[in-house]
């Protein structure tokens, strides 16, 4: 696959078109929004480049602006952002971001977010950039409106704009006593402010906000994609290949013809039908007899083998990290281990499956989806339609999650072909078993550690190769004066991409569980191990957070073990102490305390749902889920043969969180994720001496 | 089988014309416009279409809306009363027990069916009657809180 500079390379989903040109029309605003005030956030000149080089370099800079705010003329605050709600939290975040530097109150704040119509664009939500991207640009919008709105009021009242500040959601002058609400500054105006990099903003006050539209959300009130109803809406569903990379060879669809209601689109390698109801639509479908081709294609089972076999030497920056020699580490070591250690391919497996309305007017194609890549969600219609993406219009309801499952738009565009064959406004929503197996997967991965370490604890070596499942954290974090740090692509069989924390999950667990050997060969205490060879500060800083309000050190009961691990990605720390129980190979993990940073927090409560979330969804990866498959079929498709966590999977769980408001506020929704698996693993061994490498753990393996 | 003319929802009768081997999860949502219960998976295992049939939590994926006659269905939209939310809609809230939220309005069916039975369940009591319902965000620990708030404060 083709690698894209300036992206992990994990990332195998994105290897699409890329962005294109979004212009500033300060007329446009004001046709589109009303008289008022608005702010502009222009992107700073590095950001531009950044984002045009992934286009190769031939495309002109995407975009040069981040995000817009209006304040109508009744006072109404209005925030633009192309962001994606998948229950990280982020119109809750963002708005607290506004609210803060605006001094208004949260709830005066409404959120445009991914309208490719409405908002600017935007390269996707993912990488735990919405925080530290977002949240600072709409900081620094806010900030500016504040002041845009004191401008006003010092010119209204003829006084010196010193004595005037805003609060509660109004104007106020401090020497008179006077104040003015919003809606009477902006009144008739139609003022444009284009801000920079340079807007002063504060530091996050840190409150736990409680989530926006929750009551749309208990209610049942608010509409995801796959809840979209239009008037003369139809229902599609797409013929599917009997086996993962199958050719269509020929299809009978006369039966599917006749039926009533029924009409079948077919176009090339894609067939699907449109009918009144899902039921008919999923008969008709059965009707189709269809023929496919298909390869021999390898089996889970070979999985590992077949990685290693097709590995390819590392290219790039990003490819490989040396440091020192490890040849004269491992030479200067008392202590040698060298070990290989697998991961599965998972399946995110959003609840909310994937799920499109899509409704054509002549040439003009508007679709509801959820995705986490609205506008690459609308190049890639234009680019199947032949249109303009001018005249595609994708929007994304706050969604039923994604953890980066859904960075791509194949329902978008089965549907957007239905209802061009349909005339009428189609909605298709995947089956469970569609998503698991049409969707993408976590890359499985194999990573190889070879490491020395003197006697006293202290490493000499380090050398650790990644196979497929990606870079991301795979460099040690521990101060190792040799290091070799390499990743391989190779040839998956099955599709796969970004999964949340990507590759950070399987490095972590790997480096993890070596250091926990290490430890035990070296007769150290685990914690102490790691400390010894520790100099990062911010990892230190959760390992010892975690160890405490664990209660590290203690003894544990017969067959119960103590496990700890720590990481860091994306800019933030985290570090997670397990206990488990294992009675005749059945794991129990009875509690697991995770600690957490990520610089400046934001908002406590929905930053600890974000670590709690993400640490029992690691138990998943970490003791079951795993994709079988054979001869280009899933075999465990569908909740009932694939177990995700449970609430009877949930452990006793604690959340530590370390705020430091000296530091930038980085993204949580994904990093808290990667230590849970190495803390389980490590507590297994410690409870019976067995050690396990591969992922999902299974302690009766042999 | 005679198509199904009317089916008995939230204390009120709906007029509908459904093929009868539809699912009454498809019917109340694409017919009915009542789509807080929600697909998620198909064969039950998930929880999110969850409704009440005659007070008895029902996987609605799995029902046939020929099946229903006119057993009184309780769906999400019924629970709040004179713009006032049921104690459970209020406790999801005010622990915060949801991220994107998708399994939501089955975790509060099920919740209530839970309470109604059982007004002051035990840690295992809420467990054994939840563990159908999948929250792939994993905010367990929240909605269990939440379960136990509008325990307390004596939700039906």
């Amino acid at each position: 696959m083709k690698f894209q500079p300036g992206m992990e390379p994990e990332r195998y989903e994105l290897d699409g078109p890329l962005p294109y040109r979004f212009s500033f029309r300060r007329r446009s605003f004001f046709k589109t929004v009303g008289a008022g005030i608005v702010v502009v956030a222009l992107l700073d000149k590095a950001l531009a480049q950044e984002s045009g080089r992934r286009g190769g370099g031939r495309r002109p800079a995407p975009q040069d602006i981040g995000a817009w705010l209006h304040i109508g003329e009744d006072g109404q605050i209005t925030v633009y952002t192309g962001k994606v709600e998948v229950g990280q939290n982020v119109r809750t975040s963002l708005t607290q971001a506004v609210a803060e530097e605006l001094h208004a109150p949260a709830g005066s704040i409404r959120l445009v977010i991914a309208d490719t119509q409405l908002t600017p664009y935007d390269a996707g939500t993912f990488g735990s950039r919405s925080t530290p991207d977002m949240a600072r640009t709409l900081r620094r919008v806010g900030a500016a409106a504040r002041e845009a709105l004191i401008d006003l009021a010092a010119e209204n009242w003829k006084v010196d704009r010193a004595s005037i500040k805003v609060a509660d959601g109004k104007v106020v002058d401090e020497k008179s006593g006077q104040s003015i609400e919003f809606a009477q500054l902006t009144k008739g105006q139609k003022l444009a402010k284009a801000i920079g990099e340079n807007t002063a903003t504060s530091v996050p006050v840190g409150n736990s906000l409680p989530k926006v539209d929750a009551d749309k959300l208990v209610t049942g009130r608010h509409r995801y994609a796959s809840d979209i109803l239009l008037p003369d809406m139809l229902y599609g569903k797409v013929l599917r290949p009997a086996t993962l990379k199958g050719e269509l060879v020929s299809a009978e669809t006369k039966e599917a013809e006749a039926m009533e209601g029924i009409k079948v689109a077919r176009d090339g390698n894609f067939v699907g039908v449109v009918a009144p109801n899902d039921l008919l639509a999923t008969r008709a479908v059965k009707a189709i007899k269809a023929e496919w081709k298909s390869s021999p294609q390898i089996s889970h089972k070979e999985l590992y083998a077949h990685l290693k076999k097709n590995a390819r030497q590392p290219q790039g920056e990003r490819g490989g990290q040396h440091t020192g020699s490890v040849k004269d580490g491992l030479q200067a070591a008392d202590l040698r281990n060298s070990q290989t250690y697998t991961v599965a391919y998972i399946a995110h497996a959003p609840l909310e499956p994937r799920a499109a309305v899509a409704q054509w007017e002549g040439d003009k194609l508007t679709v509801w989806t959820g995705t986490q890549r609205p506008f690459g969600v609308r190049a890639d219609l234009a680019s199947a339609f032949h249109i303009p993406e001018s005249d595609v219009r994708v929007i994304v309801p706050d969604t039923g999650s994604g953890y980066g499952g859904k960075h791509s738009g194949e329902a978008a565009i089965e549907a957007a072909r239905l209802a061009r064959a349909a005339g009428k406004p189609v909605k298709l929503v995947w089956t469970r078993e569609e998503e698991f197996t049409w969707a993408y997967f976590r890359p499985a991965g194999v990573i190889e550690i070879s490491s020395g370490a003197k006697k006293d604890g202290l490493l000499t070596a380090w050398e650790c190769h990644n196979y497929n499942s990606g870079g991301s954290s795979l460099r040690t974090l521990y101060s190792v004066p040799n290091q070799i740090s390499e990743f391989h692509s190779t040839d998956s069989p099955l599709r796969q991409g970004s999964y949340r924390a990507l590759a950070a999950t399987a490095n972590t667990f790997a480096r993890e569980t070596h250091m926990d050997e290490l430890a035990n060969s070296l007769k150290l205490d685990p914690l102490e191990f790691r400390l010894k060879n520790l100099n990062d500060v911010r990892l230190r800083a959760v390992l010892e957070a975690a160890a405490k309000a664990f209660g590290w050190g203690k003894k544990a009961k017969p067959n119960h073990g103590f496990g700890i691990a720590g990481g860091s990605e994306k800019g933030s720390y985290v570090a997670t102490c397990t206990e488990v129980a294992v009675e005749s190979g059945k794991v129990k993990i009875l509690r697991a305390v995770t600690a957490f940073e990520c610089g400046a927090i934001v908002n406590p409560d929905h930053l600890k749902n974000q670590v709690e979330g993400a640490t029992i969804m690691g138990i998943g990866g970490a003791l079951f889920e795993a994709i079988e498959f054979e001869n280009g079929q899933i075999k465990n498709g569908r909740f009932s043969d694939y177990r995700v966590p449970r609430f009877s999977d949930a452990p006793q769980i604690e959340s530590v969180l370390l705020n430091r408001k000296d530091l930038p506020s980085a993204g949580a929704g994904e990093t808290p994720i990667i230590g849970i698996a190495p803390a389980i693993g490590n507590a297994i061994f410690a409870a019976t001496g067995k050690r396990l490498r591969s992922l999902p753990l299974r302690a009766t393996a042999s | 089988m005679a198509n199904v003319s009317s089916l008995n929802i939230n204390g009120k009768a709906f007029p509908a014309d459904a093929d009868p081997e539809r699912t009454l999860l498809s019917v109340l949502r694409d017919d009915l416009q009542l789509t807080g219960a929600k697909y998620g998976c198909g064969e039950g295992e998930c929880g999110a279409c969850t409704v009440l049939l005659d007070g008895v939590p029902v996987r609605s994926c799995r029902r046939t809306v020929g099946s229903i006659g006119q057993k009184k269905i309780e769906t999400i939209e019924g629970l709040e009363q004179n713009g006032k939310l049921h104690p459970v809609q209020k406790a999801f809230i005010d622990a915060d027990a949801m991220q994107c939220a998708y399994c939501t309005c089955g975790m509060i069916m099920s919740a209530v069916a839970l309470l109604r039975k059982t007004p002051k369940p035990s840690r295992d009591e809420i467990i054994r009657a939840m563990d159908g319902n999948i929250c792939r965000c994993c905010a367990y620990p929240r909605i269990m809180k939440a379960i136990e708030l509008a325990a307390k404060g004596g939700a039906q």
